[in-house]
């Protein structure tokens, strides 16, 4: 019983790390992964849905339609960023950095100076469960599944649907699909706006677990930044799986030796990672394939 | 009132970065027409190519569509209009399956027709046997078949091919010049071919332009760009 115990407990951990992986990379992942652009506003992004699920929760939204508001603002801003900003820097790399980081800058300044240094949060739901001697949080759990349950819609949006064929094919190779027809500035401001809207939903998802303030992307940032680094350009084969392994780190070293050294482990696996595979995961994996 | 030219093109100059590769081309497709533009290396073909699909920007000249002036016209407007492009080196998407790549090609053609699957699959059966494979897996011709079969899903008026017999086995070339044919004798496609592949040429065209430094120097009629002395001639300059 003490054994199954502590199985649960090494788990509940590992979920927790893996969905918090999985939902805070996603949006970092598809603008990278589809478009190239490194988007150093991801984090503002995320702390845009975090204050729309927040305000429209303590409006009287009930927390999940709250959370889908928080999505699809952080979606809309995203789009019109794309539309002035983005779109001029597409083969621009470095510039697009620059950009971003602007962004993200005043992003964070401009709502300090609006809303103050802090915003009255929304408390977590669902409350929690004693299992044995310890209580976890029942949450937690749901966000674990909810990566699971992002990961699975973004396979299907990609790989199943007409967007999807159409989004990957302008990626591959954008001259012949515009020649083909394709409205590819159409098809790379949906692709942003589809990532930003993702980095909402991760703020909207953790709003009832953190305090709100206008940093809070800074939170995020880290963790996604190492998942896509070692995943590499491909969401399913690098994300999911850079995630997967990550998060047995972080949890590991979290459960024997505290917060600090699983951050520590997570910045160590990537330097190794990039030395090994300089392409990520998923650059591994592909070559592997064939 | 006699019906307008399918394409035509007059004092066309364009390039990349500054450098004259056209230097004023006039030339005119009619519809059904199979009309290929030949020219050694370097003359300017897939420059010409390249501009008629809205790729690359002219610096002077108009291009005329279908009766519609399309100089300004991005790309992708002009394949809605009706153009299929076929590029130089297949382009395939190679992460794509065969059915993917051909589900892109569906984008073009929405306004003139439902996808027909069916006519492809006659015209290409291995590409029906190999729907779910990864086009970059395909072998050179296969990868051929499919560049062409991509543009019919787009029901094209005018079909642009660039240079389809490059890194293609000689017994492939053969092939691809019979469905090109049968393709336009079968839907009324015209084809704007350019090559240099002499067997190719010989095969296929009903009529010709000569290409040299940017600029159409000669005009073949049918006898003469199915002879192959006439076109050797020209290629060997």
């Amino acid at each position: 019983m003490e054994f199954l115990l502590a199985i649960f407990s090494i788990s509940y951990q590992f979920g927790d790390a893996f969905a918090f992986l999985v939902i805070s990379c996603a949006g970092l992942a598809v603008i990278f992964g589809m478009m190239g652009i490194i988007n150093l506003a991801h984090g503002e992004f995320i702390m845009c849905g975090a204050y729309v699920t927040a305000a429209s929760a303590r409006a009287g939204l009930p927390l999940p339609m709250a959370i889908a508001c928080g999505a699809l603002a952080a979606a809309i801003i995203g789009m019109a960023l794309e539309r002035t900003v983005i779109r001029h820097l597409y083969h621009r790399p470095l510039d697009s950095i620059i950009a971003t980081w602007g962004i993200s800058l005043i992003a964070t300044q401009g709502v300090l100076i609006l809303l103050g240094p802090t915003m009255q949060g929304i408390g977590t739901p669902l409350g929690s469960t004693l299992i044995g001697d310890r209580s976890y949080s029942i949450y937690r759990l749901v966000l674990f599944a909810t990566s699971i349950g992002l990961l699975l819609g973004l396979y299907l949006l990609f790989y199943r649907t007409r967007f999807g064929v159409i989004s990957r094919a302008t990626i591959q190779r954008p001259d012949t699909a515009r020649a083909l027809g394709v409205d590819t500035r159409r098809v790379y401001a949906l692709t942003f706006g589809l990532g930003a809207g993702l980095a909402g939903l991760a703020g909207g998802l953790y709003a009832p677990t953190m305090t709100m303030v206008p940093t809070m992307g800074s939170t995020f940032i880290v963790e996604s930044f190492v998942t896509v680094v070692v995943g590499g350009a491909d969401i399913f084969l690098g994300a999911a799986p850079a995630a997967a392994i990550l998060a047995v780190i972080k949890a590991a070293l979290t459960a024997w030796y505290g917060q600090l050294f699983g951050q520590i482990g997570l910045l160590v696996a990537v330097i190794i990672v990039i030395r090994v595979m300089p392409g990520g995961l998923s650059a591994f994996i592909k070559r592997w394939q064939k | 009132m006699s019906e307008p030219a399918l394409l035509q093109t007059e004092g066309l100059f364009s390039g990349y970065g500054g450098e004259q590769v056209l230097q004023g081309v006039d030339l005119t497709i009619d519809a059904g027409e199979i009309v290929a533009v030949i020219g050694r290396n370097g003359v300017g073909k897939s420059t010409l190519i390249r501009t008629l699909t809205g790729l690359l920007a002219p610096s002077a000249g108009t291009i005329r569509l279908f009766g519609e002036d399309v100089t300004g016209l991005p790309a992708n407007q002009r394949a809605l209009r009706g153009v299929g492009y076929i590029p130089q080196g297949r382009e395939v998407f190679p992460e794509l399956t065969v059915r993917e790549n051909l589900m892109v090609g569906e984008v073009a053609g929405r306004t003139r027709g439902a996808p027909d699957y069916d006519m492809v699959h006659r015209f290409f059966p291995i590409l029906k046997e190999r729907a779910r494979q990864r086009a970059g897996t395909l072998s050179g011709g296969q990868q051929q078949q499919l560049a062409i079969a991509r543009a019919m899903m787009g029901h094209p008026r005018l079909m642009l091919l660039d240079e389809p017999s490059e890194g293609i086995q000689p017994s492939i070339i053969k092939d691809i010049s019979r469905n090109v044919r049968a393709l336009n004798a079968q839907t009324g496609v015209a084809v704007l071919l350019v090559e240099q592949n002499l067997d190719l040429i010989v095969s296929m065209a009903q009529r010709g332009y000569v290409m040299e430094k940017g600029r159409i120097v000669a005009s073949l009629d049918q006898r003469e760009i199915t002879s192959r002395d006439e076109v050797r001639r020209y290629l060997t300059i």
